[in-house]
């Protein structure tokens, strides 16, 4: 063997063993971290390599999402806050108003101002609401003089910063709630082009209508004062109040969950506009049993700090007053203060086990600051992923057992190298998934069984290739150099077109079309090492062995 | 030496007017069926709407799915066989109603209400056959057959290991239905005491819910639109990479005759001439993949992502024959420089022509394979590649170097002898 051969001989083996390694030597514990162990049995082997081999949703079933988030209703809310403030602030500062009204989610009107009190309002608008001369939070304009008063546009920086952030609090947010839920390897990320959208995949979730219903709960809980009711209609409390609500005040409806089976029809309630306390002063929140009611449950809560320095004192004031606990715009319970309470509450209604530790759930990681929309939503269960890896693993050894059946019969002895270099070159794809992580997919299967013709057709160029140069009477030595080199460029370039290919696959594809290009662009880039490096070495070390070799079998 | 071919010495170029004929009849019937059809029949990836995929243990009963459906005031939707006759599985589909997303939603809850209602499931029971290992393990750790309620942590692992049990049982030896409780007895690491449990506190539907789709149409004309570009983008691709690997040698060989054309009439055409290598090979595989998309339409498979997927992987690897084929003409067009073109051209596809069958031919084994044993999910995938690596063959051979002969040709009578005649 010559010295450059032996160089070869050594990188090829390297090779082989790093992929070897890679594949089969480390073992993924129940932590779900990776570690170095080298199998001592069969079963030790195959649980590394099913270790090492990340199985796509369509393989192992689960749940694919794509979600919305409904960030312009932040904004919304935003300029809502403006016109509570506004009020109290004009309140406050004794400054006359006839009306403080939103005519879009980005405007809110200040009209019927006195005269003499236009410019104190401006100034108070300008001081409270402008924010900084360089990133304005507001512009506040002038109404015509009829309405005597002014307008506040909410900047365009703001409005962005405002959907930023209710994106990014919306993934946050759903982490926690996924975590909770106690699913393995989730994936929660931003997702498309600037269209506020999420991708949430869900390895392993069996019940998609739960999982769902809890990932887009608002979760917005407020504890607010009542002032008037109950009502036995929306009609009947505007009649009581001569049809105008008291200022700062709403009417709210009760869940029909609230009063159980006993009580007729849903209540209506009117309480004050601000709540005491809200969703964001919760410390923890969890499900017990409603010891008035067998069977059903309750969510008790713990406030934090600041909360509870709030709540407090606010207790202690209007102690015989009754409390409503809203939840997402309905009202869950109504209770009388009886006394001061400074940290602990709970929601009271017969909800079941499930349904009560989901909402402690919910609770415990927040509200979402903007409702969220599904979009797509795909589910593939376990029994499907099992069928489709056998069908995959069965073509894909069916196509291997044609190709290596059709080389050695064409081919004769120079088949067996090119089988050597293919089973090389299905190791390297193996070990670079093992290694990068990449998933594997259904696709990515297909791509695999699709590599297996592919990657012949290379040694297929240069064996023609040779041939041609022995028919033109070349010596074998010759004829294996020039064909080797001759068709490397060819090689290179029929490789990278369906590279370049499977790279726009990527950019646009989604999750396992992705898995599909990742298998083509790897199998193809170890097929270049495999079909020339590695083939040209085998025939360099048989044709090496003969003292003057006369013929190949090709 | 085994030979398929012993020294061929075909004259494909004499036969060209035929085969472009040909292709254009190809061309034409795809785009007749595209239309008479009006479109390719897209898949819920590109349409948006609701598909839920069951699988039955026996043969279902069509007839009482559709009435089990129109009672919940979807009798709308579409029940459709899937797979091989004796596989018992059913696609029911709603199509998207209105815009709205929620709608769509709705329709996959409301199909499984159907279901659940038609086969008279009770409500109160676990679904066997369509609870995953988390709610089987809760479940068992409910009804604690063995007894473990003192020991909280003890319970947890020992009922979630028999729920795994199960389930991997069901799922990889059952095909995710299990027929009766009795094949849960004798079940290696299922306590008798759990089995017998299940059996009076859980039941098994008949049919198990395979897999779902929902996808809102504002999703699906996005992936429409993403596919569009991505085969486009893909296509322009091998222009540049063809156009810059192959180079027309002497390019500037024919100058167009002065006051025909304007200047920049004049430079598109010298853009072409330096190219033509690279615009003849993506005007091939354009040519197949449209003749791909005919065949599509014309069998009525369904377009769905999988398709572009192997509509691209074709762009890429349908060009493979014709890099292999202008390798060997401009190697030639180095060694005979006297050679008329056409032949010249015409001997590089006979000198490669062993190569094209046989390199086409081993990875269609390999697609073949994919087509007959890898299952329902990618029978189209496998179909446009079995379809489009036979098209890319022909092409490679019939359209791409005839391409190529039929421009240097025309340009050259343009130059020389080009008086009068406006290159037509």
């Amino acid at each position: 063997m010559t010295s450059a051969l032996r160089l070869k001989a050594t990188v090829i083996l390297v090779v082989l063993l790093v992929c070897l390694l890679g594949l089969t030597g480390f073992h993924k514990g129940t932590d779900g971290k990776t570690r170095f162990r080298l199998p001592k049995s069969l079963d030790d082997l195959r649980e590394n390599v099913s270790g090492r081999i990340n199985l796509g949703l369509d393989l192992r079933g689960g749940m694919h999402l794509i979600l919305q988030v409904q960030v312009d209703e932040a904004i919304n809310s935003e300029t809502d806050q403006v016109v509570e403030r506004l009020r109290s602030l004009l309140r406050e500062q004794a400054v006359g108003y006839q009306a403080v009204r939103k005519p879009d989610a980005t405007h809110v009107l200040v009209t019927g101002i006195p005269v003499e009190q236009l410019e104190q309002a401006r100034g108070l608008l300008q001081e409270n609401y402008a924010g900084s001369a360089v990133s304005p939070a507001y512009v506040v304009g002038s109404l015509p003089a009829e309405q005597s008063g002014f307008v506040l546009e909410m900047s365009p920086s703001l409005q962005a910063q405002l959907r930023q952030e209710a994106q990014r609090n919306s993934i946050e947010t759903i982490r926690q709630r996924v975590d909770a839920l106690g699913v393995s390897e989730p994936t929660i990320a931003e997702h498309g082009r600037g269209e506020w959208e999420i991708l949430v995949q869900l390895p392993g979730v069996d019940d998609p209508a739960r999982v769902k219903s809890i990932l887009q709960s608002t979760a917005l809980l407020e504890i607010k004062l009542v002032e008037d009711g109950p009502y036995a209609s929306e009609t009947d409390a505007l009649a009581k109040t001569g049809g105008i609500l008291p200022p700062d005040s709403m009417l709210v409806r009760e869940t029909p969950s609230a009063r159980g089976a006993q009580a007729g029809g849903a209540q209506w309630y009117i309480v004050s506009r601000t709540s005491v306390v809200t969703g964001r002063d919760l410390r923890s929140a969890r499900s017990e049993p409603n010891p008035e009611r067998p069977g059903a449950y309750q969510i008790s809560f713990s406030l934090s700090r600041d909360g509870a320095a709030r709540f407090g004192p606010f207790t202690e004031r209007n102690v015989g007053r009754p409390l409503a606990v809203v939840l997402d715009n309905r009202i869950q319970s109504v209770a009388e203060i009886q006394s001061r309470i400074d940290d602990a509450g709970r929601i009271t209604g017969t909800f079941t086990l499930q349904q009560a530790s989901d909402l402690a759930l919910v609770l415990r990681s927040g509200s979402l600051p903007a409702s969220i929309r599904y979009l797509e939503e795909r589910t593939v269960g376990p029994s499907l992923g099992a069928d489709s890896i056998r069908a995959g693993l069965t073509s894909a050894v069916a196509g291997m057992l044609a190709v290596t059946f059709f080389m050695l019969f064409y081919y004769r002895f120079s088949g067996v190298n090119a089988i050597l270099a293919l089973v090389l070159n299905l190791l390297l794809l193996l070990a670079a998934l093992a290694y990068v992580g990449a998933t594997l997919t259904l696709p990515g299967i297909a791509g695999v069984a699709l590599i297996i013709g592919m990657a012949v057709d290379a040694n297929v160029l240069v064996f023609e290739r040779i041939r041609e140069e022995l028919r033109l009477g070349k010596s074998v030595v010759a004829a294996v150099e020039t064909g080797f080199d001759r068709a490397f460029l060819t090689i290179f370039d029929t490789n990278a077109t369906t590279v370049v290919a499977a790279i726009f696959l990527f950019m646009f594809g989604t999750g396992p079309i992705k898995g599909f290009a990742v298998t083509l662009t790897i199998g193809l880039l170890a097929n270049l090492f495999t079909a020339v490096y590695v083939s040209r070495a085998i025939f360099e070390y048989t044709l090496g062995r003969q003292a003057r070799p006369s013929s190949v079998s090709i | 030496m085994m030979e398929f071919f012993h020294n061929p010495n075909y004259d494909f170029l004499r036969w060209r007017w035929h085969f472009i004929i040909l292709s254009w009849a190809l061309i034409l019937a795809g785009a007749a069926s595209l239309w008479v059809k009006g479109g390719p029949r897209y898949g819920i990836d590109f349409k948006g709407g609701t598909l839920v995929y069951l699988k039955f243990a026996d043969a279902p009963d069509l007839e009482r799915i559709r009435a089990g459906l129109a009672q919940q005031g979807l009798g709308s939707s579409t029940i459709q066989q899937y797979g091989r006759s004796d596989s018992n599985e059913v696609i029911i589909g709603a199509e998207q109603v209105g815009h709205e997303e929620e709608a769509l939603d709705a329709s996959r809850q409301a199909i499984l209400t159907a279901m659940r209602a038609t086969f008279q499931a009770p409500a109160d029971k676990l679904d066997l056959n369509n609870s995953g290992t988390d709610s089987l393990a809760d479940a068992l750790l409910r009804f604690d057959p063995l007894g473990l309620a003192g020991q909280p942590g003890e319970a947890a692992t020992r009922y979630r290991e028999i729920a795994e049990r199960i389930t991997d049982f069901r799922d990889n030896q059952k095909g995710g239905l299990l027929g009766g409780f009795a094949e849960l007895r004798g079940l290696q690491g299922v306590p008798p005491v759990v089995a017998q449990t299940l059996e009076q506190q859980a039941y098994l539907s008949p049919f198990v819910v395979r897999r779902g789709e929902v996808v809102g149409p504002r999703v699906g004309r996005q992936l429409r639109q993403q596919a569009l570009l991505a085969t486009g983008l893909a296509l322009a691709g091998m222009l540049v990479y063809i156009g810059l690997r192959f180079p027309t040698e002497g390019a500037a060989a024919a100058p167009g005759r002065a006051g025909l054309l304007t200047g920049l009439g004049r430079w598109f055409l010298r853009q072409v001439d330096k190219r033509i290598y690279g615009i003849a090979a993506v005007i091939a595989t354009f040519h197949d993949v449209l003749i791909t998309l005919g065949f599509l339409s014309l069998l009525n498979y369904e377009f769905n992502l999988n398709i572009v997927a192997a509509l691209l992987t074709l762009v890429g690897y349908s060009v493979n024959d014709t890099i292999v084929t202008f390798d060997r003409v401009r190697e030639n067009v180095r060694l005979l420089r006297r050679e008329r073109l056409a032949d010249l051209v015409n001997r590089s596809i006979n000198q490669t022509l062993s190569r094209t069958i046989l390199t086409s031919g081993l990875t269609f084994l390999t697609v073949l394979a994919l087509f007959f044993l890898g299952g329902e999910v990618l029978h189209g995938f496998a179909f446009t590649l079995v379809v489009g690596i036979v098209v890319g063959t022909y092409s490679s051979i019939f359209i791409a170097s005839p391409v190529v002969v039929g421009w240097i040709e025309r340009r050259g009578q343009m130059g020389t002898s080009g008086a009068g005649r406006k290159g037509a």
